[in-house]
C-alpha cells in the first residue's frame, strides 16, 4: 500500500501527463494527431531551453527573473547584426555578419548578461531575486534602445531554417531542444560541475568546506542561464522572422512553472532536468488542449495557476520533511 | 520487576520501517515514573527513532503506546505535549532574534481579552520556570546572546511549560561543556523530585552513572534487556548490554615513531571584524609544531577558540588572520579552503549537519565530494570508482547502511559522522584536523575511531584533534595544547598530562 503510494508520487508528473493526454484525446479528435504533436513540441522547445538554465539556477538555490529580457535582447542583437551589421563611423569600420556570426553575437550577449548577474550575486552579495529583477528591466531597456522600439524583420531564409526548418523529419527547434536537454542531463548526472551544483544548493557551507569554489559555480550557472535564454531568443526570432522588442515578456514565469511542476525544489539541491522537461510538456499539452477545446484564454491562465499549485502540493507530500 | 515504581508510559510491540530499513522491531519499553530511564545502544540501534515515536514526531508505526495505562496515539508533537510528553532534540530549535520568554511562548502566546500579547504574564511565567531550573537569566535576554548550555536550559523550560510528565532528552550533553553538564544534571535531579519521569539518551557512558536509575538496551532495532539497578551496574555491564559482548580491545595508544615536521604555526592571530561590533581578538599569538605521526590534542572550554583555530588553519578566515603557516618546513599562503586542500590539509568539522554533509545527497556522493579529482577524467565522473570508494569506507569504518546509495539524511547521527570522516580520508590528507570527531558516536565506534587515528598517525599523517572530552584527549594525544580565551595557556606531553592541571589551565 505504502509502496504503491510512493511509486505513484514518484512518477506523478509522468502519470499526470499521460492522464492529461488521454482526457484530451477523448475530448478532441484533433489532439492526438502528428501535426498537433509536432506543434506542441515546437512550442515548448523555447521554454525548455530557458528552463534548462533555470533548473540549474534553482538547483543552486537561486532564481533568474531576467531570462525573458535576455531572450529578447539576444534575439534583437542577432537580428540586428544579421540585417544591419555593425557600423562604427568613428573608426571607419563596417562589419557584416554571417548567420553564424550573428548567432554567436547573440549567444555572447546572453552569456555576458548572465555572467553579470552571477557577478552581482557572488561579488556584491545581491540576492538573486533582486539582481535578476534589475537585469529584467536593464535588458528590456537595452532591447528597446537597440531596436528603437520597432521589430527587426526580414532576416533571410537561412536564418529562418533554425526556427521553421525540418531535418530528418523532425523540426529544427526540437533538435536543438533535444541536444541541449541531452547535454544538460549529461552535465548534471555525470560531470563534476553538475555534482557541485547539487552540493552548493544542498548545503552551501558543507560545499565550501569541501573545497568547492562556490562563486565560480554560481557565476557559471547564471552565465549558462543567460546563454540558454539567448538560444531561446534566437529560435524565437528565427521562427517569427522578426525580433520583437517586447518578445519573451513573462517567459520567466512559464519557465519557473516548468521547473517547479517538474519537482525541482526552490530551496535548492533537489530536482532534475528530466523533471523540468516533463513540467514543460505538461504546460505545453495543457495549453494546446485548452486551445483545441476553445477554452477562453482567461480561463487558461486560471487553470495553469491551479496546475502549478497542485504540482507543488503533490511535491510536498512526496518530501514532507523539507521546508 | 517494577521494584516499587509505577509505569507511567509504555510502548508495546513497536515496529518502524523506513522503506526497506527496519529501524525498530517489536520493541517494548517502559518508562518508570519519577526515574531517569536511560536508553543505550550503538549508532543506528534505533534510539532516536523510538523517541520520535514516543513524542509524536512519527505517527505511523506498528504497535501501541500506553500512557498511564491507557492506549494513546499521537499524530504530532503537539498532541504528545498536551498529554505531558515533551522531547528535547539534540538540535536546538530556538529563534535567536527573540527573547527567552518569546521563545518559550512561541505559538502559544498568552493574550489579553482584546487579543493583545500579554507580555507581563508571559514574562512572569518565564521567570518562574527559570527559577525552577535554578537559572538566573532575565526572560528578556535575546536567545542569540546565550551560550549553548543556556540555550538548552531554555529548551527545557519550554518543555516544562506544559507541565510535562515525561521529558525525553536525546543526547543533550553532546554539545555542552562539563560545567554545563553538571548544571543539566542538577536540573534532572530536581525534575525527578518533582515526579517528572525522564527518558535519556547519551553515548557518554561515564556521565550516565551520575543520573541513571535504570538502563534500557537497544541493539539493531530490538530491545535486548534492562539493568534495573543502575547503581549496581558497571561500565562493562553497560557495554555488554549495548554491544552484546565485551569490547575486544579497549583503546590503548601505541607509540608511533615520529617523523619530520609537517606543520608549523607561528604567531597566529585572528581578529573577526563584524559590522557594528568592536573587532574581537579571537586567537592570540598561537605557536605550535606538528610532526609526522604525531597526534596533537587541543583542549579548551566552549568558546576558547578551538574551532576557530582549526578553521583559520584551513583557510576559512583568510582575510582576518595574520601569522605564518608552514607545511613540511615551507611557508604556505592559505587563502581559501581550496588552497588548504591542495596543501594536503583536511578538516572534519564539528557540526556534521551544517558543515559536513549534503543531507539530501547519497552517501557515495558525500564521500567523494572533496576528492572529485581522483574519480574523474575530463570533468566526467567515473560512477564505478565512486561506488568502490564509498564501499571501501562503509566497510572500513563500519558505516551502518543498507547501501552506498542511501541518502545521508537517513543515517543515524553517528553514522553520519563516519561519512564525513570518510569524505576527508578519501582526500589522502597529510595533515588531518578533527573537530570533536567522536561527538554522538557510540563506544564501539569511538574505539574504532581511536584506532583509526592511531593507524593514520602510523601512516605518517599529522593529526590535530579538538575534543571537549578530557579522558578522550588524554587517551589519544601525544601532546596536548590547552586553549583559554584564544591563547595557548599550557602545553602537556604524555608524561605530565594530568586531568586537574589541564582543567585548571583551561579555566584560567
Ligand atoms: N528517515 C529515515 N529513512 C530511512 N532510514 C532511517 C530514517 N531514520 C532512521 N533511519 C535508519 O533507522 C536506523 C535507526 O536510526 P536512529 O536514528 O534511530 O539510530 P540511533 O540509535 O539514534 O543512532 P545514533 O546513536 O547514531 O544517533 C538507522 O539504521 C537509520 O539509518
Ligand atoms: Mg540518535
Amino acid at each position: 500500500m505504502n509502496q504503491i503510494k510512493n511509486t505513484l508520487l514518484r512518477f506523478q508528473s509522468i502519470i499526470a501527463l499521460v492522464a492529461l493526454c488521454i482526457v484530451l484525446t477523448l475530448l478532441s479528435d484533433k489532439f492526438l494527431t502528428p501535426e498537433n504533436g509536432w506543434n506542441i513540441m515546437r512550442q515548448i522547445s523555447i521554454n525548455v531551453c530557458i528552463s534548462v538554465g533555470m533548473t540549474l539556477v534553482i538547483l543552486t538555490r537561486g532564481i533568474d527573473l531576467s531570462v525573458g529580457s535576455i531572450l529578447a535582447f539576444s534575439g534583437a542583437v542577432t537580428a540586428g547584426l544579421l540585417k544591419y551589421g555593425v557600423e562604427l563611423p568613428a573608426f571607419n569600420v563596417f562589419m557584416e555578419f554571417t548567420v553564424f556570426g550573428a548567432i554567436l553575437g547573440g549567444l555572447l550577449v546572453g552569456g555576458c548578461l548572465g555572467t553579470f548577474n552571477g557577478w552581482m550575486i557572488t561579488r556584491f552579495k545581491v540576492p538573486p531575486f533582486v539582481a535578476t529583477l534589475a537585469m529584467l528591466t536593464i535588458a528590456r531597456g537595452a532591447t528597446m534602445l537597440w531596436t528603437g522600439g520597432f521589430p527587426i524583420t526580414g532576416l533571410g531564409t537561412t536564418f529562418a531554417f533554425i526556427g521553421t526548418g525540418w531535418f530528418l523529419g523532425i523540426p529544427m527547434p526540437v533538435w536543438i531542444m533535444a541536444v541541449l536537454v541531452g547535454l544538460a542531463m549529461f552535465v548534471t548526472h555525470k560531470m563534476v560541475f553538475g555534482r557541485y551544483i547539487y552540493a552548493v544548493g544542498g548545503n552551501e557551507s558543507a560545499a565550501r568546506l569541501s573545497g568547492i569554489d562556490i562563486k565560480k559555480i554560481k557565476v557559471w550557472v547564471y552565465a549558462l542561464a543567460g546563454i540558454l535564454a539567448a538560444v531561446g531568443g534566437i529560435m524565437l526570432t528565427s521562427r517569427l522572422d522578426s525580433a520583437q522588442p517586447n518578445a519573451g515578456m513573462s517567459y520567466e514565469l512559464d519557465s519557473i512553472a516548468a521547473v517547479v511542476i517538474g519537482g525541482t525544489s526552490l530551496s535548492g539541491g533537489r530536482g532534475s532536468i528530466m523533471g523540468t522537461v516533463q513540467g514543460a510538456l505538461i504546460i505545453g499539452v495543457l495549453n494546446s488542449g485548452l486551445v483545441l477545446l476553445n477554452v477562453s484564454p482567461f480561463w487558461q491562465q486560471i487553470i495553469k495557476g491551479f496546475v502549478i499549485l497542485i504540482a507543488v502540493i503533490l511535491d510536498r507530500l512526496n518530501h514532507p520533511n523539507e521546508d | 520487576m517494577n521494584n516499587g515504581s509505577n509505569i507511567i508510559f509504555e510502548a508495546k510491540g513497536i515496529t518502524k520501517r523506513f522503506g526497506g530499513v527496519t529501524a525498530l522491531e517489536d520493541v517494548d519499553l517502559q518508562v518508570h515514573e519519577g526515574k531517569v530511564n536511560v536508553v543505550v545502544g550503538e549508532n543506528g540501534a534505533g534510539k532516536s527513532t523510538l523517541m520520535k515515536i514516543l513524542s509524536g514526531v512519527y505517527a505511523d508505526y506498528g504497535g501501541q503506546l500506553f500512557f498511564k495505562g491507557e492506549a494513546v496515539h499521537f499524530n504530532n508533537p503537539k498532541e504528545a505535549m498536551a498529554q505531558g510528553i515533551a522531547i528535547i532534540h539534540q538540535e536546538l530549535n530556538l529563534i535567536p532574534y527573540l527573547t527567552i520568554s518569546e521563545n518559550i511562548f512561541l505559538g502559544r502566546e498568552i493574550r489579553t481579552p482584546l487579543g493583545v500579547l500579554n507580555t507581563k504574564q508571559m514574562h512572569s511565567k518565564t521567570q518562574a520556570l527559570l527559577t525552577r531550573l535554578n537559572c538566573h537569566l532575565s526572560p528578556n535576554t535575546l536567545v542569540g546572546a546565550l551560550k549553548v548550555g543556556e540555550q538548552q536550559l531554555v529548551e527545557i523550560a519550554k518543555a516544562l511549560l506544559e507541565e510535562a510528565k515525561v521529558v525525553i532528552m536525546d543526547e543533550p550533553t553532546s554539545a555542552i561543556s562539563d560545567t554545563e553538564v553538571a548544571t543539566l544534571f542538577n536540573i534532572i535531579r530536581a525534575l525527578k523530585e518533582q515526579d517528572v519521569s525522564l527518558l535519556y539518551i547519551s553515548h557518554k557512558l561515564d556521565e550516565l552513572f551520575q543520573i541513571a536509575d535504570r538502563f534500557i538496551g537497544l541493539r539493531d532495532g530490538k530491545m535486548v534487556g534492562t539493568l534495573e539497578q543502575a547503581a549496581k551496574a558497571t561500565k562493562e555491564d553497560l557495554i555488554r548490554l549495548m554491544v552484546g559482548r565485551d569490547l575486544k580491545h579497549l583503546f590503548k595508544k601505541e607509540a608511533v615513531p615520529m617523523g619530520a615536521e609537517i606543520l608549523r604555526v607561528e604567531n597566529l592571530n585572528l581578529r573577526i571584524n563584524k559590522a557594528h561590533q568592536a573587532s574581537a581578538h579571537r586567537l592570540k599569538n598561537i605557536h605550535f609544531k606538528l610532526r609526522k605521526g604525531e597526534v596533537l590534542g587541543i583542549f579548551g572550554l566552549m568558546g576558547a577558540g578551538r574551532t576557530e583555530l582549526l578553521e583559520t588553519l584551513f583557510g576559512l578566515h583568510a582575510k582576518d588572520m595574520t601569522g605564518s603557516i608552514s607545511i613540511a618546513s615551507e611557508q604556505v599562503h592559505i587563502r581559501s579552503v581550496m588552497d588548504a586542500i591542495a596543501h594536503g590539509m583536511a578538516l572534519v568539522p564539528e557540526d556534521r549537519k551544517e558543515d559536513g554533509l549534503v543531507l539530501q545527497m547519497e552517501i557515495a556522493k558525500n564521500v567523494s565530494l572533496a576528492s572529485m579529482g581522483k574519480i574523474t577524467k575530463n570533468g566526467v565522473i567515473n560512477a564505478k570508482s565512486e561506488m568502490t570508494l564509498a564501499k571501501k569506507f562503509i566497510e572500513t569504518l563500519h558505516i551502518r547502511t543498507p547501501s552506498e546509495r542511501q541518502h545521508a539524511k537517513n543515517l543515524s547521527g553517528g553514522n553520519q559522522q563516519k561519512v564525513v570522516l570518510a569524505k576527508w580520508l578519501a582526500t589522502h590528507p597529510k595533515v588531518l584536523f578533527l573537530d570533536e570527531p567522536t561527538r554522538g558516536i557510540d563506544i564501539n565506534a569511538k574505539n574504532e575511531i581511536y584506532h583509526l587515528i592511531n593507524a593514520l598517525a602510523k601512516k605518517g599523517l599529522g593529526l590535530v584533534v579538538v575534543s571537549s572530552e578530557l579522558p578522550e584527549i588524554m587517551a589519544i594525544s601525544d601532546r596536548i595544547l590547552v586553549l583559554a580565551n584564544g591563547s595557548v595557556s599550557a602545553e602537556f606531553n604524555q608524561e605530565n598530562a594530568h586531568e586537574e592541571k589541564i582543567m585548571q589551565a583551561a579555566t584560567q
